[in-house]
């Protein structure tokens, strides 16, 4: 999957994942290299996520025909 | 129209001085003893406390000064408690108030909420409901948080700050509910079923902001307990401030002491997983360039490995010991050589000392036929006529013989 469409989850379980097998060690030099380019872009998106983040608010509540309704919440 | 300059006329101040005159005069309003319930209990920085002494009927206000406090080691006080106080009854003049100064208290067992509270936590406690067994786990990263409050209430906009700045990759949804009155308890009940029925929350938080101990009464109520206990998803309570502890606290998977440090412990901080990739990052970097000097570690000693197998170094090494060699060979010569010439040195001495010149020089004669060079040692080797050469010491002499 492309670094870009992961969610924050995905990439930082990535991350740990190269950075533990990085630790490790025991890999072809270009394998090595794969490891870090590629932790080093992860970390980078997650840290765009974190940045881009913002609180979404919804409020629940039932109607007259007693279904749930779901709704953005306005608040003053 | 009215006289304002009119004796019978009385400034406020003037009043006010009045009627503290006829409270302090009064014998019975100087020293009494007041039973009631303790409301809206607060005790300053300044040590002195505030409370209102109240009964079904009406209520009275009370001060508690620091040092009154500190002399008549007075118990601790909070709301709820019914107590018997004792101490004078004065104006406070800038608030036209009215209020008793406390000299001392004697605490005259539970007040009636207090009781009810206590009962109702007796019963729940023996039940089980508040066991540590039944405390589920909050979620680390809960992707959508309930909320159970009142929607205009600045507690809801507290906690909101709070996930915002702390955890703004979450999801909030609002179970709008009253917080206080009579209809609150079946409200806030309801608010949390609902919740559990829509089901998307990963943790709830029921709360609501500081208030008098009537306001918060609403989560010291049988049917809200009832309802964070059977709330399938893990409860945090955060109702009024850090000193208030309600039924709804107890029975929680876990207790905030406000709705703002409800919202804390609902989330982790992005702030530490800022720095927690940042540190990755640089733990990636410090292993690659372990890992890049390690191989150029490995290359170097390699290199240093094939350079002492290398063919020039074994013909630099053959051509020293050629060298060597060949120095300990010409040494070796030169030995021989010298042994050799004292040896012939010794022999031509010995030659020399045997030699017939030094015979000729005592006045001996060496006699050679010129025909064939023999030497003559006999009269038959001679015939008259034969020349002959005489040799001594220092030269030749020829001679024929007759």
């Amino acid at each position: 999957m492309e670094t870009e469409t992961l969610s924050f989850e995905e990439a930082y379980a990535q991350l740990e994942a190269a950075v533990n097998a990085l630790r490790d060690g025991q890999m072809p030099l270009e394998r090595a290299l794969h490891y870090y380019e590629e932790g080093m872009k992860l970390a980078q998106h997650c840290n765009e996520l974190l940045q881009k983040a913002e609180l979404r608010v919804r409020q629940l509540s039932v109607d007259e025909a007693g279904m749930l309704v779901i709704q953005p919440l306005e608040l003053p | 129209m009215l006289v304002f300059n009119a004796p019978s006329i009385l400034s406020v101040t003037q009043v006010s001085r009045y009627l503290k005159e006829v409270l302090e005069t009064d014998d019975l309003l100087q020293d009494i003893w007041v039973q009631g319930e303790i409301s809206g209990c607060k005790t300053y920085s300044s040590g002195h406390c505030y409370f209102t002494l109240k009964d079904a009927e009406a209520q009275l206000p009370c001060v508690f000064f620091k040092h009154a406090r500190l002399r008549s080691s007075a118990p601790h006080l909070r709301d709820g408690m019914a107590i018997a106080a004792n101490g004078r009854i004065s104006l406070y003049e800038r608030d036209g108030k009215l209020q008793l100064y406390v000299e001392c208290v004697e605490p005259i067992g539970d007040g009636a909420l207090f009781l009810r509270f206590e009962q109702l936590k007796a019963r729940l406690e023996a039940e089980g409901l508040f066991d540590t067994e039944r405390k589920r786990p909050l979620p680390s990263q809960p992707a959508v948080i309930g909320i159970v409050t009142s929607p205009q209430a600045a507690a809801l906009r507290d906690m909101l700050r709070v996930l915002r700045s702390r955890y703004p990759l979450a999801e909030v949804i609002l179970a709008p509910t009253l917080v206080q009155g009579t209809e609150a308890p079946a409200s806030i009940a309801a608010a949390l079923d609902l919740l559990n029925e829509h089901a998307e929350a990963d943790v709830v938080i029921v709360g609501r902001g500081g208030g008098s101990i009537e306001e918060l009464w609403a989560f010291n109520e049988e049917v809200v307990a009832r309802a964070i206990a059977r709330s399938r998803i893990p409860v945090i309570s955060g109702v009024g401030h850090e000193t208030d502890f309600t039924i709804a606290d107890f029975v929680a998977d876990y207790r905030a002491s406000t709705p703002t440090a409800a919202a804390a412990a609902a989330v982790p901080d992005i702030g530490d997983w800022r720095s927690d990739i940042l540190e990755k990052q640089q733990t990636l970097t410090g292993l690659v360039e372990d890992y890049l000097n390690d191989l150029s570690e490995q290359l170097e000693r390699t290199r240093h490995d094939l350079q002492r197998a290398s063919p020039q170094n074994m013909l630099d090494r053959r051509r020293q010991q050629l060298d060597e060699t060949t120095a300990r060979l010409q040494e070796y010569v030169q030995h021989i050589l010298s042994l050799r010439s004292e040896r012939l040195q010794g022999m031509a001495l010995r030659l020399h000392s045997l030699s017939p010149l030094l015979t000729i020089a005592r006045g001996y004669a060496i006699v050679r036929r010129d025909t064939d060079g023999t030497i003559i040692t006999s009269i038959e080797q001679a015939q008259p006529g034969d020349t002959l050469t005489i040799q001594v010491t220092d030269g030749h002499i020829p001679v024929q013989v007759r």
